[in-house]
């Protein structure tokens, strides 16, 4: 209690992995999916620097990583967001159950 | 009880609640707010590490970007005061028993292992050492990733133009 571990810390990223996962279950506009997504990434950006800080302090391999990882978040929301007003554009709504051509 | 574990206590609340109402809110735009909120806890939480890089580079790239990216499409594509329709309930009972259960046993396997690391250290991350070791052409140099990743980008920037542009028949088709 006294003490911050990387236990307390991989507790907030675990709890913020699943609470993005909720949200991409239960979510149906589009674009609130794409903001549960980014709350995963972020989730294990946090990993990545804990792991380095605390177990393996005199390298540099999980700054580096949470950095492309961040970088390719950033490519897969903008070509996502391109995707979604592209149909918004032809159905007029982005509802991931209107979206339903490719289904079957 | 000292200090810096007050401030990680308040960290990890403004993430997790902020987290939480960003998947929860009926509204999208307070939605898009809320994971603003939560995004720049994490960037606290990574100043908190040390790691002052990380945690410029968290809010220049999500702050300032991908969240103005995605209030613009949140305006560009819906009523943003409306209330979004409510997920079916049987869903939101399922899924949130799947999330729970997932959590609790992953932090169950956290709980019991002992990492056993050299955290003693000093952890020493300035931004020269970034730089160079991520130009380097050596061993534990990252110049390999670091070109590949400015391609995917560069493929991303073209991807998006070529998506959102208007092919010429929808043009012809609206000028009639």
């Amino acid at each position: 209690m006294n003490e911050i571990t990387i236990t307390h810390i991989l507790f907030v990223s675990t709890a913020l992995f699943f609470i993005g996962v909720y949200g991409l279950f239960t979510r149906r506009n589009m674009i609130t999916v794409l903001m549960s997504v980014e709350l995963i990434l972020n989730s294990v950006n946090i990993n990545f620097v804990a792991f380095n800080k605390y177990l393996y302090p005199e390298k540099l391999d999980g700054v580096f990583f949470a950095i492309f990882v961040i970088t390719i978040a950033a490519a897969e929301a903008a070509v996502a967001i391109a995707i979604i007003i592209n149909l918004y554009r032809s159905h007029h709504s982005i509802d991931v159950e209107d979206a339903s051509e490719l289904k079957y | 009880m000292n200090a810096s574990v007050v401030i990680f206590y308040i960290l990890s609340a403004c993430i997790l609640g902020a987290g939480l109402l960003a998947v929860t809110a009926k509204k999208i735009f307070r939605s898009a707010i809320f994971l603003l909120f939560s995004l720049i806890g994490i960037a606290g939480l990574f100043f908190w590490m040390g790691v002052e890089f990380i945690a410029a580079v968290q809010i220049i790239i999500y702050a300032g970007g991908i969240v103005v990216l995605i209030i613009f499409s949140i305006f560009l594509t819906q009523k943003s005061g409306d209330e979004m329709p409510g997920p079916v309930k049987n869903r939101i009972l399922f899924s949130a028993l799947a999330v729970i259960l997932g959590f609790a046993f992953t932090y169950n396997l956290i709980r019991e292992n002992k990492f056993t690391g050299n955290g003693q250290r000093p952890f020493d991350v300035s931004v020269s050492q970034i730089g160079t070791q991520m130009l380097s052409t050596k061993e534990h140099g990252y110049v390999l990733p670091f070109e590949v990743v400015s391609i995917l980008l560069l493929a991303a920037m073209i991807g998006c133009i070529v998506i959102a542009m208007k092919s010429k028949s929808a043009v012809k088709a609206n000028e009639i």
